[in-house]
C-alpha cells in the first residue's frame, strides 16, 4: 500500500505530464512541449535501468549502450529509406535486448565493482565502435531524413501526436512495470538483490532471473533510443557515451532507486536542472557535480523517499 | 611485415602499458584498502598533465613542471578524500561512483573555465627530444624510452614500499582487516588520506609524462580511464601484480591491434572492407579480451589474497 501522499504526487504529476501540449499550445511555447517529451523519453530509460538496478541490485554501468543500439536500428533503416515505425521500433527491442543478453551473460558471471567496470566497459565498446564505422556517420552521426513512419495513422511530425505518443508508452511501461514487480518474476528478482545464495540454496536458478530482466531492461532502453533519435531527428555515437549512462544512473538515484516513478521523478528534476542551469551559465557543469555529490552523500533515498511512506506492505 | 615495425610497436604497446599501470596502480590501491571505486581517478591524471603543462609553459623546465604536477595533484587528491569520498568507504559501490561521477563532471568543467576546451600541445622536453639505439639498426624515441623506464621504476618501488616496508605493511593490515589496524592504535583515517593521495601522485606521473605525446583536454581522463577498468578488471581487483601485468597485456594488444591489424585482414579480406572493419574491430580488441578472460577466470588473472 502506498501512502496517500504518494498517491496524490503521481496522479498529479501523471496529470501535469498530460496537460503540458495544452499548456504549450495556449502559451505558444513549443519549446516545452519538446523539453517534456525529451524528460519522458529519459524518463523510460531511467525505469528500465531502474527495473535491473533498483530492483535486481545490479549496477549497470553501461544502459547507454542500449539507448545507442535503439537509435542505430532506427537511423540505419531510415539510412536505407525503410521508414516504418513498424519494423524500426520492434527491431531496436529486440536487438537492444539481444545485446543485452549478451553483455549480461558475460558480465553476470561477476558481481560488485566488477560488474561495474564491465558494463561501462562494455558500453565503451560499443561507443567505439560506433564512432569508428564510417559508413554510418562514424563520429559526426547521421541525420534522420524522416521521423518513424506508421502508415497514416499516427504522424510523429507533429509535436502534440509524437508527445502523446511518448506519454502512453511511459504509461504502459509504468503499468506493465507495476505488474513485473509485483509478480512471480519479480519477487525472485528483488528476492535474489537482498540475498542471492538463500535464493540459490532454496532452488531458484537466479541467474537466469537476473539474465532476462538485463534482457528486458535492455529492450526498454531501446525503445527509448529509438524514441530518443526521432525526438532529436539525429543519431550521433554519443547517445552511447559513457556519461550519458552516468545521467541515467543519476536520474535513477536522484528520483528514488528501487521504486517506478522514483526515475521518472529523477528525469524530470534532473533535465528541468540541466535546462535551467545551462540557461545560466555554460559551466553548468560545475555547479551539477557537486550537487550530485551532496545528494548522495545526504539525500539518500532520492526525491521519492522524501515523499512520507505509508506502513511498508509493499515490500 | 617490417620487424622493425614490429619491435617499434611493441614498445609503444610497452609505453602504454606502463601508462595504464601507473594509472592501474593507484585505482586498484584504493579499491583494495579503501573498497573504494573511484571513477574520478582519471580525473586526477587530468589535473596532474594541466598542472605540468601550465608549470612548463610558465617556468620552461620541464622537471619543475613534474615536481609542481606531482605535488599539486598530491595536495588536490588528499583534499578531494577529506571534503567528500572518506564519507563514501562505508557506503555501497553505487554511492560511490555516483559522488565521483559528480566529481568528474566538477574536474572536467573546471578544468574547461581555467584553461579553455582546446586541446593543449606541450613539446617533448629538450634533453629528450632524440632517438637512443635500443638494438642495432633500432631507434626508438628517447622520451618514450624513458617512461617505460620510470614505469618500470616506479613498479618496482611499489613492490618493495608494499612488501618491505612499515607503510607496507600497515596498507596490506589495513586491506585485510581495517578495524584490527585501528584497535592496534594506528591512525587509520590518515592512512587512508596518505594512500589516497599516493595514489593521486601516481595518476598525475602518469598524467605529466602522457602530455607531450597525447593531448590534453578535458575529459582525456576518462578516456584512459576506462580501459584502465578493463586492465583492473583482467588482472584481478585489488591486485599490483594483477594490475601491471594487465596492463602489459593490454597496452601491447590495443596497440599491436591498431598497428598491424588492418594490413593483416587486407590480406583475407581485401583492402577496402579491411579499411572500415580493421579500425573498428582493434579499438574492440581489449574490451573482446577482457570478456574471454572474464569467462575463463571470472576472477582475473592474479586476484588480490584476501583472508
Amino acid at each position: 500500500m502506498r501512502s496517500r501522499a504518494r498517491v496524490l504526487t503521481l496522479l498529479a504529476g501523471l496529470l501535469a505530464l498530460g496537460l503540458v501540449p495544452l499548456v504549450a499550445a495556449l502559451t505558444q511555447q513549443p519549446f516545452y512541449l519538446d523539453l517534456f517529451r525529451r524528460i519522458m523519453i529519459f524518463a523510460i530509460a531511467a525505469v528500465s535501468l531502474d527495473l535491473i538496478l533498483g530492483f535486481g541490485g545490479m549496477v549497470s554501468f553501461g544502459h547507454a549502450a542500449y539507448l545507442g543500439i535503439g537509435a542505430y536500428a532506427v537511423a540505419i533503416p531510415a539510412f536505407y529509406g525503410i521508414h516504418s515505425g513498424l519494423v524500426q521500433w520492434p527491431l531496436a527491442m529486440v536487438l537492444s535486448g539481444l545485446a543485452a543478453l549478451a553483455i549480461g551473460a558475460v558480465s553476470l558471471r561477476t558481481s560488485g565493482v566488477s560488474f561495474i567496470m564491465i558494463t561501462l566497459a562494455f558500453a565503451q565498446m560499443l561507443y567505439y565502435l560506433g564512432i569508428s564505422i564510417n559508413a554510418w556517420g562514424a563520429d559526426d552521426g547521421m541525420r534522420l531524413a524522416r521521423r518513424s513512419q506508421f502508415g497514416g495513422v499516427l504522424d510523429l511530425t507533429n509535436g502534440y501526436v509524437f508527445y502523446y505518443v511518448v506519454f502512453g508508452l511511459l504509461l504502459t511501461l509504468l503499468w506493465l512495470g507495476n505488474r513485473l514487480v509485483h509478480a512471480r518474476f519479480g519477487v525472485v528478482i528483488r528476492a535474489a538483490r537482498s540475498n542471492e545464495p538463500r535464493m540459490r540454496a532454496i532452488g531458484f536458478s537466479t541467474f537466469r532471473y537476473k539474465l532476462a530482466a538485463f534482457g528486458i531492461a535492455g529492450a526498454i532502453g531501446g525503445l527509448a533510443g529509438a524514441l530518443l533519435t526521432n525526438q532529436t531527428e539525429y543519431l550521433t555515437p554519443s547517445y552511447m557515451h559513457w556519461t550519458r549512462s552516468g545521467e541515467i544512473m543519476v536520474m535513477v538515484i536522484l528520483g528514488g532507486i528501487g521504486t517506478l516513478y522514483g526515475p521518472v521523478l529523477g528525469a524530470v528534476a534532473f533535465l528541468l536542472l540541466e535546462d535551467v542551469l545551462s540557461a545560466w551559465t555554460v559551466h553548468w557543469q560545475v555547479v551539477l557535480g557537486p550537487l550530485l555529490v551532496l545528494v548522495v552523500l545526504y539525500a539518500r533515498r532520492g526525491l521519492w523517499g522524501l515523499l512520507p511512506e505509508a506502513r511498508r506492505a509493499d515490500g | 611485415m617490417n620487424w622493425l615495425l614490429v619491435v617499434e610497436q611493441c614498445l609503444n604497446g610497452l609505453q602504454f602499458g606502463v601508462m595504464l599501470f601507473l594509472m592501474a596502480a593507484g585505482l586498484t590501491l584504493v579499491f583494495g584498502i579503501m573498497n573504494l571505486v573511484n571513477l574520478a581517478h582519471g580525473s586526477l591524471y587530468m589535473v596532474g598533465a594541466y598542472l605540468a603543462t601550465a608549470a612548463v609553459t610558465r617556468t620552461g623546465s620541464f622537471l619543475a613542471a613534474v615536481v609542481f604536477a606531482l605535488l599539486g595533484t598530491l595536495a588536490i587528491g588528499m583534499l578531494m578524500e577529506v571534503l567528500a569520498l572518506r564519507t563514501l568507504y562505508e557506503r555501497d559501490h553505487l554511492d560511490q561512483v555516483l559522488a565521483t561521477f559528480g566529481l568528474i563532471l566538477f574536474f572536467n568543467e573546471a578544468v574547461a573555465i581555467v584553461w579553455g576546451r582546446a586541446a593543449l600541445f606541450t613539446a617533448v622536453p629538450s634533453a629528450l627530444s632524440g632517438h637512443i639505439q635500443v638494438l642495432p639498426g633500432i631507434r626508438y624515441p628517447a622520451y618514450r624510452a624513458v617512461i617505460i623506464v620510470v614505469g618500470l621504476l616506479v613498479a618496482l618501488l611499489l613492490y618493495v614500499v608494499v612488501t618491505r616496508t612499515r607503510l607496507g605493511m600497515l596498507i596490506r593490515a589495513g586491506a585485510s582487516n581495517r578495524t584490527m589496524v585501528g584497535a592496534l592504535g594506528v591512525n587509520i583515517r590518515l592512512l587512508y588520506t596518505v594512500v589516497f593521495g599516493f595514489g593521486a601522485a601516481l595518476a598525475a606521473l602518469g598524467g605529466l609524462m602522457a602530455g607531450p605525446i597525447y593531448t590534453v583536454l578535458p575529459g582525456m581522463g576518462e578516456e584512459i580511464l576506462i580501459q584502465v577498468f578493463v586492465v583492473i578488471v583482467i588482472g584481478g581487483i585489488g591486485s599490483i601484480r594483477g594490475a601491471l601485468a594487465g596492463a602489459v597485456v593490454v597496452g601491447m594488444v590495443d596497440t599491436l591491434g591498431r598497428a598491424f591489424l588492418r594490413p593483416m585482414l587486407s590480406t583475407v579480406i581485401g583492402p577496402s572492407a579491411a579499411d572500415n572493419a580493421g579500425p573498428a574491430l582493434a579499438s574492440m580488441l581489449i574490451y573482446i579480451l577482457m570478456a574471454a578472460v572474464l569467462y575463463f577466470r571470472p576472477q582475473g588473472l592474479f586476484p588480490a589474497l584476501r583472508g
